[in-house]
């Protein structure tokens, strides 16, 4: 693919920018949707995002990434979990953090893994091949027109991002492997709407528009051909900026743990979520979960009423029950309903 | 513009995008099959450096074609797994003909445009992950006649390019093209080309005055800019590349009219004659842009953007313009998708739901790859008990051995997918009692669709004739939006809006998918098929309309909207075999509830 466009370098799309480095801060918030118009800069910003994300410790010569501090069983692979190796052969190394194509047009036996073929055909040994699910563990998976994705690969994603496990029962192979990933999807509204189950396993969702701001547009299309002209140049001019980034992902991992949240703010995120009429509790625990990341990243110790007020339409929008009645966006009815809550 | 000045604009296309094919992204060409596309396309040909690859691709290709994928042949043949490059791979450094563009599917669009933008095929297929890079450009061919048809959306915003060879024939194909070798100069200046921040402006500032939304298209006519200046042998784009660009590229997408550039020059645009009613505005129109026509063209300030942007008007005729909005409208309405829209017209044979054991007989479909992947981890066992068994080795030595147990079918499921087109008497004296309510109702049933994803359509009659709103779709949002944009009044031409109907019963049903007609009315027709009034001639017309859907066996619904029961509506429901609802009194929770208990196929886990 040649040299990602640099992340920092993405004109405007503040709330996308966000969301994505808010799920690289905690990514147990569960993925990102970026729905809007065409031609906004969707994909280059996910692909983008793989240059950004610190380096993360690996158990050495594990096929499925495991994580050396990662306790037991559904968080490690069977191999890393039984002490396959002896303790001194968990070694820790260093390894970038994967974010992962799944293209349209690839097949299920890419996706969970299948019998190796190679291997099978020359050597007549039964040996699993892991798939895009593997790969992406502890990183990102990106589905670029997630809304044109086929109906048995939404069915697959969904139960794997539920569970944060694969498990593969097929040609004679029983194989499970740890499968946590943030689940990142974009896609334009047009050409069809998503499954609520599939939206609900997006921890956010982002609306992203055309800029139609003339000094915005031009500068998104100087930078483009600036790139373009001179990929290794620009992304050099732009490496200070994206090295800040880094550094503000890495103290907010940091930070989150010891962010408070206080009861209050427990409260009014229940309060929101009532008023809005979520259904379940995922509404409540990604509004608070995503509030206290954006308090991390900005170094604030505490969730206040302003986290929860500016990241509640990215974490509540897809969440509305489907009211085909209400005119309003559902960004207006999430806004409507911050407004009326903390009083704007 | 004259025939002839239409192919001069298609040669320059040519050569602009024949400068740098994955840059520009390509070419779409409206026209028919016939010898000035013909020519057009050997005319490209010439221009492509030598053995650049030139790949037709037809309409219905494979993922495993298009992709890549695994050679089955050869790896039956080796005993080894052998990749196939896909066509998309293959054409690296050439050009993609897409043949049949107005008929593609978003699918398979999709397919393409991820390959274009990354640079790259990436293959997660048939248990191969591979990544091969290839650069192109693409050209569309459009057959599309009517304004709706045409490539989809995704797809012809990454080209720069859009060529109308309709009206051309062939004693008009005069204009000459540049030399091959004059391309391959251009080509070996293009990286040299400076493009300044000054045109860069003016470039975006038109791109916003001819209302054109997404940025792609404006990043693609700097690059023809920079092209243009490439190809006249100039080291920076000056003002007239730049007006090419504009000309080129964005003009043919413009969605609305700019306000006149500068104070001498006569406007070059008429008030396009005929404005879409206000309610009936390009759906696609972000708001801000709305906000834009009241504040004065932020160009104002920018004498360049004014030249640039007058230049490329004044180079199109009046009238233009006004067309090419219309036409823009209808493409932003027709762009039906859907998620996986291929599956559905794969022949009709339903979405692939997973293998299994079972012989290829009846029709069933021997899945090749599973197959030999069960055979696979055998195949050692196997030599052995062959050899073992005294059987000889076969010419070659290593050949797989696939035996019946290891035979695997796909597994089809067939759901004939249903779409429900609300057919809805929006005349004057409907919209007086139950216009809300039936849009009320409509929205309820939309809600419904929506859970059991079906498809829907609304299609209006009022005034002297039908007009489909809204095309087959899934989303929602367009079907809210153009509901909320019904307009009301005028008279009841009942036998214009049943025409409509069945046609595009009859357009749903080709493409395998069954369709529910649910007409909204109160059957009060007065205005015949030929648009006059008078309603005993009405009658008559609605009348004949009604045997011709029953003749069609279209599944239909009435539902009668007028204050009391009519047995005008009741005769017309008779006559096309419809479920009559007279519906006095109910509101639209009435009336979606009735419709939903009275169409099985609707209710039911369709």
């Amino acid at each position: 693919m040649g040299l990602a466009y640099p992340y920092a370098a993405i004109v405007g799309q503040d709330e996308m920018k966000h969301a994505l480095l808010i799920a690289a801060v905690d990514p147990s918030i569960g993925g990102v949707l970026v729905f809007g118009d065409r031609g906004t800069g969707k994909s280059t910003a996910v692909r983008s995002l793989a240059s950004l994300l610190p380096p993360m410790a690996v158990i050495a010569g594990c096929r499925y990434n495991c994580d050396p501090a990662a306790p037991a069983m559904p968080s490690l692979c069977e191999l890393c979990a039984s002490g396959g190796k002896e303790k001194a052969a968990k070694k820790k190394v260093k390894a970038p953090v994967p974010v992962v194509d799944l293209p349209l047009g690839a097949t299920e036996d890419r996706v969970v893994g299948a019998l190796d073929l190679e291997r099978a055909l020359a050597q007549g040994v039964k040996a699993f091949e892991p798939g895009l699910l593997a790969r992406a563990h502890r990183g990102f998976l990106y589905i670029d027109e997630v809304n044109l994705l086929e109906d048995h690969l939404v069915d697959v994603l969904l139960d794997v991002a539920a569970s944060g496990e694969n498990v593969v029962e097929r040609e004679g192979l029983s194989v499970r492997h740890p499968a946590r990933f943030v689940l990142v999807g974009s896609g334009n509204p047009e050409e069809g709407e998503l499954r609520p189950q599939l939206l609900d396993r997006f921890g956010l969702s982002v609306e992203v528009k055309t800029p139609t701001d003339i000094a915005a547009r031009v500068e998104v299309v100087r930078r483009r051909d600036a790139f373009e002209h001179d990929p290794e140049g620009f992304t050099e001019k732009w490496q200070k900026e994206n090295a800040r980034l880094r550094r503000k992902i890495v103290t907010g991992r940091e930070r989150l743990k010891t962010v408070e949240v206080p009861e209050a703010a427990l409260e009014r995120a229940a309060q929101l979520c009532i008023k809005l009429g979520t259904d379940g509790l995922r509404g409540e625990l990604t509004l608070m979960r995503t509030a206290r990341a954006l308090a991390a990243l900005e170094g604030d110790p505490v969730v206040t009423d302003d986290h929860l007020r500016r990241i509640a339409p990215s974490a509540l929008r897809h969440r509305l029950r489907r009211n085909p009645l209400d005119d309003a966006g559902s960004t207006t009815r999430v806004e409507r309903a911050v407004a009326e809550l903390f009083g704007a | 513009m004259s025939a002839a000045a239409h192919w001069s604009e298609a040669v320059l296309a040519a050569s602009l995008f024949a400068i740098d094919p994955p840059g520009l992204g390509g070419v779409s060409v409206r026209s028919l099959a016939g010898p000035v596309r013909d020519r057009w396309l050997a005319m490209f040909a010439q221009l492509q450096p030598e053995g650049a690859p030139l790949r037709r691709i037809p309409l219905h290709i494979t993922d495993g074609r298009l992709l890549g994928g695994l050679d089955l042949a050869a790896t039956l043949q080796t005993g080894r797994p052998i990749a196939e490059r896909g066509v998309l791979a293959d054409v690296d450094g050439g050009v993609a003909i897409m043949a049949m563009g107005e008929r593609l599917t978003p699918a398979t669009a999709a397919r393409l445009t991820a390959v274009m933008d990354n640079g790259e095929v990436m293959l997660e297929r048939d248990g191969l992950a591979m990544r091969l890079p290839t650069r192109f450009g693409v050209i569309v061919l459009d057959e599309g006649v009517s304004d709706d048809e045409c490539p989809p959306t995704a797809l012809l915003e990454r080209l720069a390019f859009k060529v109308v060879l309709t009206d051309v024939s062939v004693r008009d194909t005069e204009a000459l093209a540049p030399t091959r070798d004059e391309i391959a100069e251009a080509h070996a200046r293009l990286p040299k080309v400076v493009v300044g921040d000054k045109l860069v402006e003016a470039i975006c500032g038109a791109g916003a005055a001819l209302g054109v939304a997404s940025l792609r298209p404006t990043l693609l006519a700097v690059r023809v800019a920079r092209a243009s200046a490439a190809l006249a042998g100039r080291d920076e784009a000056d003002e007239d590349d730049a007006s090419i660009a504009v000309r080129l590229v964005l003009v043919p997408r413009a969605t609305r009219i700019p306000e006149a550039p500068s104070e001498e020059e006569p406007p070059p645009e008429e008030v396009p004659p005929e404005e879409p009613p206000p309610d009936e505005q390009p759906p696609e129109q972000p708001p801000p842009e709305d906000d834009d026509e009241d504040k004065p063209p932020p160009e104002v300030d920018k004498p360049l953007d004014d030249v640039v942007l007058a230049a490329a008007l004044a180079a199109m005729p009046a009238g233009l313009l006004a067309q090419l909005r219309a036409a823009q409208f209808m493409r932003s309405r027709a762009s039906a998708g859907g998620r996986s829209g291929a599956a559905k017209q794969s022949g009709g044979r339903g979405r692939p739901v997973g293998v299994r054991r079972g012989l290829p007989q009846n029709g069933a479909r021997l899945n090749v790859v599973e197959t030999l992947r069960n055979a696979a981890p055998w195949q050692p066992l196997r030599r052995r008990e062959a050899a073992a068994a005294g059987r000889e080795e076969v010419e070659g030595g290593r050949r797989v051995e696939v035996r019946q147990d290891d035979f695997r079918i796909t597994r089809f499921k067939q759901k004939s997918q249903t779409t429900s087109i609300f057919v809805v008497d929006a005349s004057g004296s409907a919209a007086l009692h139950r216009l809300a309510e039936a849009k009320g109702a409509v929205e309820l049933l939309l809600a419904d669709c929506y859970v059991r994803r079906d498809r829907v359509a609304l299609i209006a009659f009022r005034g002297t004739g039908a007009e489909l709103l809204l095309p087959p779709t899934r989303s929602l949002v367009r079907a809210k939006r153009s509901l909320s944009s019904l307009p009301g009044g005028g008279g009841t031409p009942f036998a214009a809006g049943i025409d409509a109907a069945v046609d595009l019963a009859d357009a749903v049903r080709r493409k395998g998918e069954t369709p529910l007609l649910v007409f909204l009315t109160d059957g009060r027709a007065n205005v015949g098929r030929d648009g006059k009034g008078g309603r005993a001639q009405a009658e008559q017309d609605a009348l004949s309309a009604a045997r011709v859907l029953r003749a069609a066996n279209i599944t239909a619904l009435l539902v009668d909207t007028s204050p009391q029961p009519h047995p005008q509506a009741q005769k017309i429901a008779r006559e096309m075999d419809a479920l009559y609802l007279p519906l006095p009194y109910a509101d639209a929770k009435g009336i979606s509830k009735t419709i939903r208990a009275a169409t099985p196929s609707a209710s039911g886990a369709g």
